[in-house]
C-alpha cells in the first residue's frame, strides 16, 4: 500500500513543491505567530478544555521553550501548529497559527501537508513509537525525499546516508538498512532528527526530545539540535517539563499552565525573578544538583483537571498569593508586567519583590 | 560496626539467555555483577546509574525478589538469601519496596483500603489494637491521605497521590529498610517535591533506611547521605553525598554530573559538560578489564587489560572509593554561589 502511494504521488507533487517553497519568506525575521489558539477534546466525560488562548510568535534561529507540567497542553499546541491533531476528539475552536504571514488553520489540506515536513517539521518524545517498525529506517528518511521531492529510489537513499552521517550515526552507509528495533534509543532518536531536518525545514519542534534518554545520551542530543540549529538558522520550539534543559538551551520561555501561557519572558529574566507564582513554584520546587539544601518547598495541590477548570485564575487553589480577587470572574489575562516580561497574575509585581 | 543494619557483599546475578532450537543458554546478561556496600540504621544510601546499569536489579535483590547468583546479604547480621519459609516472611517485614510505576504496580480491582491493608493479611501479629481498617487509615492520614478514601480504587487518584498509596503499603509493617525504586520520576516536577519531602518527613519519623534507587541525580542528592555510581553491573565509585558530587574521582561520575543540565541560565558559559561518545555497551557482553574504558577519555592500555578494583582515592580534601586506575578529583558541578 505504502509504497503504491509514494510511487504516484512524486509526480504531481513536484512542480507544486517547488514552486511552492519559494514562498514562504519569513515576515521581518519572524517565523510563527500564534494568536489567541483555543484546542478543546470533545470526550464522553466532558468538554476538556486543552488550549485557552495562547499567543506567542518565534523568529528565525530563535529557541522557543514551551515549559509546563504533564496536561497544561504544550503537547497539544505543537500538534496543533503541526496539524496534526486528531479530530474528533480535539478541535480547534478559535485562533490563528500564522506562518510567515500565512494562517495555516485556513489552508486546505494538500497545501498543508506542503508546509508540514518541509517548513515546519517535529522531533517526537518516543522515537521506539513514531518509526514504523516494519521499514528500514533509511527507506523511512528516504520517504521524505521520495514524496515530497520527488526523487527516485536510488537518489534518495544516498540523501538518507548522508543524512544519517550528519546526525552522527556510526557506520551510516552498513546501517541504512537496519531496522528501528535494532538501534539504542539515543540512535533512534537521531534517526527522528534525521527525518525531521531532511527537507529543511524553517521551524523545527521538539516535543520533549530527550525525556526518554540518559543523561549521558541527552548531552549527546541537545549538541546536536543545537549545531543543526545553528547550521541552518532554524527556529526551534522545544518543548519539555525539564528546568534544567531549557535553562541551557532556550532564549525565551513561555510557560504554560491549564492551557495558557501564564508567564512569557526572556531566559535569564525568568530564572534570576520569575513574575508568576506557578513558575517561582516550580522553580523552588526542584533539588538542585550544586547543593544540598533543606526542605523543597513543594507547590501544594495538583494541575486542575481541564475538563473542570476552576473560576478566576486556574492556579488559585494551588497558589500562595491568591486572593478574593483570584477565585471569580476571568483569568487575568497575560500583560506586560515589566518591559519585555509578559505574566498573567494579578499580583506579579508582588511576586517580583518577593525574593 | 553495630549500626550496619544491611550489608551486601558481592552480590552478583547473572539472567541466562537462551537461544537456538533448543533453547540451551548462550551466554548471561550480567545484571548485577558484584555489589558490596553497607546500609546503616537511618541513613539514605543513594544508587544512580543510567538504564541497564543494573540498579534496579540490585533492588530486587536486596528485597530477595530475585534469587542472586552468587553474593551475600546480611539483614541485622542474618543470612537474608538462607532464610527459608516462615523465616524468610518474618525477615521481610523489615525489609520494604515503593516501586516506580504508580500506575502499574496498584491492583485497579482492589479498593486503597485493601492495598495498603494487604501486608496485614500476611502478617496477623502487625496489626496493633483497634484493627486493620483503624491501621489503614492512620497510615493514609501519616502520608498525607484523606483517611475517609480508604473505599476507593486507585484510578480515582493522581500520580502522586498513587505513589503516596505505595508508600503507606510500604511503610505498613514499620519495616527498618524501605528500598525506593525510582519512587518520584513517573511524577511532574511540583508533585515530586511532595513525595521527596514526605520520604524525608517518614524517615524522620519512623527511622527508616533507604536505598534511593533513581537516575536524576539531583534528587539523589538531595535525599541521600551517601551515594553509590553504578556503571555496567558495577559500583565505581562509592562515597558521601559532598564527595561524590563535588569532588568524584570516576571519570563516569564526572562525566555524568556534568551532562545533567543545571538550572540557571547563568552557568552556561562556565560549565564544561563532557559529553561522551557512544551508548552503554551491552550487559551480556561487557568490555573486558575496566567496563568504562570503550567510553572513557583518559583511558589506556592497561584499562582494558586489568579491571579496576574498587580502593581508596584521595579526592582532594577526604578519600573515598572509586574504581579507576586514573582516579582523580575534577569538579565538575560548582557549588552554588548562594550556599557554598
Amino acid at each position: 500500500m505504502r509504497s503504491i502511494r509514494s510511487c504516484g504521488e512524486p509526480m504531481t507533487m513536484t512542480k507544486e513543491t517547488l514552486n511552492g517553497s519559494a514562498t514562504w519568506q519569513p515576515v521581518d525575521g519572524r517565523l510563527l505567530d500564534v494568536r489567541d489558539l483555543y484546542v478543546e477534546f470533545r470526550t464522553r466525560d466532558g468538554v476538556a478544555k486543552a488550549i485557552n488562548g495562547a499567543s506567542f510568535t518565534l523568529d528565525e534561529g530563535e529557541t522557543l521553550a514551551i515549559l509546563g507540567e504533564s496536561g497544561s497542553g504544550k503537547s497539544v499546541t505543537a500538534q496543533a501548529i503541526m496539524g496534526i491533531l486528531d479530530t474528533p476528539p480535539a478541535f480547534i475552536t478559535g485562533g490563528e497559527v500564522r506562518y510567515c504571514g500565512t494562517d495555516l488553520l485556513k489552508l486546505p489540506e494538500p497545501e498543508r501537508r506542503r508546509v508540514r515536513g518541509a517548513e515546519i517539521s517535529m522531533i517526537f518524545q518516543d522515537a521506539l513509537s513514531a518509526l514504523n517498525p516494519v521499514f528500514p529506517v533509511g527507506w523511512q528518511i528516504a520517504e521524505m525525499f521520495r514524496v515530497h521531492r520527488g526523487l527516485n529510489k536510488s537518489d534518495s537513499r544516498a540523501k538518507a546516508i548522508s543524512l544519517m552521517e550528519r546526525v552522527k550515526i556510526p557506520g551510516a552507509a552498513q546501517r541504512v538498512d537496519a531496522y528501528p528495533h535494532q538501534f539504542s534509543g539515543g540512535m533512534r532518536q537521531r534517526i527522528m532528527i534525521a527525518m525531521a531536518i531532511a527537507l529543511d525545514p524553517a521551524v523545527l519542534i521538539a516535543d520533549e526530545p530527550t525525556t526518554a534518554l540518559d543523561v549521558t545520551v541527552q548531552a549527546q542530543i541537545m549538541q546536536l539540535l543545537a549545531e543543526l540549529q545553528a547550521e541552518r538558522k532554524m527556529g526551534l520550539i522545544l518543548i519539555t517539563h525539564d528546568l534544567g534543559v531549557v535553562a541551557d538551551v532556550a532564549d525565551r520561555i513561555n510557560v504554560m499552565y491549564a492551557g495558557r501561557i501564564v508567564e512569557q519572558a526572556d531566559v535569564y529574566e525568568l530564572y534570576r525573578l520569575p513574575a508568576h507564582p506557578y513558575t517561582k513554584g516550580l522553580l523552588d520546587s526542584i533539588p538542585r544538583l550544586d547543593q544540598k539544601g533543606q526542605e523543597l518547598s513543594a507547590i501544594k495541590g495538583l494541575p486542575p483537571n481541564l475538563t473542570r477548570i476552576p473560576p478566576g485564575c486556574p492556579f488559585n487553589p494551588r497558589c500562595r498569593y491568591v486572593r478574593d480577587v483570584c477565585r471569580t470572574g476571568s483569568p487575568p489575562p497575560l500583560r506586560e508586567v515589566v518591559a519585555g516580561r509578559l505574566a498573567a497574575c494579578h499580583f506579579s509585581e508582588e511576586v517580583l519583590s518577593d525574593e | 560496626m553495630s549500626d550496619v543494619i544491611m550489608r551486601a557483599e558481592g552480590l552478583v546475578k547473572h539472567y541466562p539467555i537462551k537461544g537456538g532450537v533448543l533453547r540451551r543458554t548462550v551466554g548471561h546478561v550480567r545484571a548485577v555483577d558484584g555489589v558490596s556496600f553497607d546500609l546503616h540504621k537511618g541513613e539514605t544510601l543513594g544508587i544512580v546509574g543510567e538504564s541497564g546499569c543494573g540498579k534496579s536489579t540490585l533492588g530486587r535483590l536486596l528485597m530477595r525478589l530475585e534469587e542472586p547468583t552468587g553474593g551475600r546479604l546480611t539483614f541485622d547480621g542474618v543470612d537474608v538469601y538462607a532464610q527459608r519459609g516462615g523465616d524468610m516472611r518474618r525477615l521481610r517485614r523489615d525489609i520494604q519496596i515503593v516501586f516506580q510505576d504508580p500506575y502499574t504496580s496498584l491492583n485497579p480491582r482492589k479498593t486503597v483500603g485493601d492495598i495498603v491493608g494487604e501486608p496485614y493479611d500476611i502478617h496477623p501479629s502487625a496489626v496493633g489494637k483497634g484493627g486493620k481498617r483503624a491501621r489503614v487509615q492512620e497510615l493514609l492520614d501519616q502520608v498525607g491521605l484523606n483517611p475517609e478514601h480508604i473505599n476507593r480504587y486507585p484510578h480515582q487518584f493522581s500520580g502522586g497521590q498513587r505513589q503516596r498509596i505505595g508508600i503507606a503499603r510500604g511503610i505498613a509493617l514499620n519495616p527498618k529498610v524501605l528500598i525506593c525504586d525510582e519512587p518520584v520520576s513517573a511524577l511532574d516536577v511540583s508533585v515530586q517535591a511532595q513525595v521527596v519531602n514526605l520520604l524525608e518527613k517518614l524517615q524522620d519519623e519512623l527511622g527508616l533506611a533507604y536505598v534511593f534507587i533513581a537516575h536524576d541525580l539531583a534528587v539523589v542528592r538531595h535525599i541521600s547521605d551517601r551515594v553509590g555510581v553504578m556503571y555496567l553491573g558495577k559500583v565505581v565509585e562509592l562515597g558521601d553525598e559532598e564527595q561524590i558530587y563535588q569532588r568524584p574521582t570516576h571519570p563516569y561520575t564526572q562525566a555524568l554530573l556534568s551532562a545533567v543540565p543545571v538550572p540557571d541560565p547563568t552557568s552556561r558559559e562556565h560549565r564544561d559538560t563532557i559529553v561522551l561518545t557512544g551508548d552503554v555497551p551491552s550487559p551480556a557482553n561487557p568490555p573486558s578489564g575496566c567496563r568504562f574504558h570503550t567510553r572513557c577519555w583518559k583511558a589506556q592500555e592497561i584499562c582494558s587489560r586489568v579491571e579496576p578494583v574498587l580502593e581508596s582515592h584521595s579526592d582532594g580534601l577526604s578519600t573515598h572509593v572509586s574504581a579507576c586506575h586514573f582516579a582523580e578529583p575534577r569538579v565538575v558541578v560548582p557549588p552554588a554561589p548562594d550556599e557554598g
